[in-house]
């Protein structure tokens, strides 16, 4: 592995460089043939509806590959994220309009831990909506 | 109606492998809108020390509906609701990046089924494994059972 980020340049509170990511219905679509995960929520707006959710939904494990972007962008080597968790605090209704959802994702270095691994922990946000709680990202630095 | 509490601690080996390919993973890479070359350039690759393309940090949630029809939520007698069911919480340790031409065997265990107020929490642990038994990540995944506790009204 290589990551093109040194342990002795970070810090607890290293501030990842954040991302807005726009998610829009041809997303999920593409998102449901490639993971398998073909539940109706997440493209069929009737269905939604019908079992009390706003609107079609994200995947929750689409929000979790977009937030890990800014992890795996700024160390280079996605090799390099040797552990990944979140708790999927809130959905994400994708509307079926030229602009979909904006998530905003950050990252903070919170803590440094032995062999050149670092804790990060991502905040992705919808509007005010927290989507993710628990977000952390373990990673080997170089 | 409860989930049933007898099925913490029970396995269920895949009888099947899973072969991953570089097509799989540029699929997978492609829908989530990463084009980190790592996933598609095998030089690029090769360049950061693996011996060919890798896969994002969450590829290995294909393993779970690719066998989730072998595993503990399709069996009746586990009393599960699908349509009560959402994604809580989702974890991955990996202990080498899942990587082209590997081989995954892939065992999933219930850990865990316990109460949160009116729901109920089930955690299943998949533990992913080349056939040449080399260790490759383990998979936390918990679902949330909404109002089905002892006692809920639901």
């Amino acid at each position: 592995m290589t990551a093109k980020v040194s342990y002795d340049d970070v810090e607890v509170g290293t501030e990842l460089p954040a991302q807005t990511f726009q998610v829009q219905r041809a997303n999920l679509v593409q998102y449901a043939g490639a993971s398998g995960d073909f539940n109706v929520i997440h493209w069929n707006e009737r269905v939604a509806k019908s079992v009390g959710l706003p609107n079609v939904i994200a995947h929750g494990m689409f929000t979790m590959a977009e937030a890990g972007r800014v992890v795996t962008d700024w160390v280079g080597d996605p090799g390099a994220v040797v552990e990944y968790g979140v708790r999927f605090s809130a959905p994400v209704p994708v509307p079926d309009d030229d602009k979909g959802a904006t998530l905003e994702v950050s990252g903070t270095v919170t803590d440094k831990l032995d062999g050149n691994r670092v804790a990060v922990d991502l905040d992705a946000r919808l509007g005010e909506s927290r989507v993710l709680a628990k977000a952390r990202a373990v990673v080997q630095l170089a | 109606m409860p989930l049933n509490r007898d099925f913490i601690g029970r396995e269920y080996p895949a009888a099947e492998t899973y072969e991953v390919s570089r097509e799989l993973i540029r699929r997978f890479a492609t829908a989530v809108g990463d084009s980190n070359p790592a996933y598609t350039d095998i030089e690029a690759a090769k360049a950061l020390g693996h011996p060919d393309v890798i896969a994002p940090p969450t590829f290995l949630t294909v393993l779970g509906f690719r066998f989730g029809g072998v595993g503990p939520m399709s069996d009746p007698a586990l009393g599960l609701n699908y349509s009560l069911v959402v994604h809580g919480e989702q974890r991955f340790v990996h202990h080498r990046p899942v990587r082209a031409g590997d081989v995954l065997t892939v065992t999933s265990t219930v850990a865990d089924i316990r109460d949160a107020g009116s729901n109920e929490l089930m955690t299943t642990k998949m533990t992913i494994v080349t056939t040449e038994g080399e260790p490759v990540a383990d998979a936390y995944s918990t679902i949330v059972s909404r109002g089905t506790a002892e006692g809920a009204s639901a």
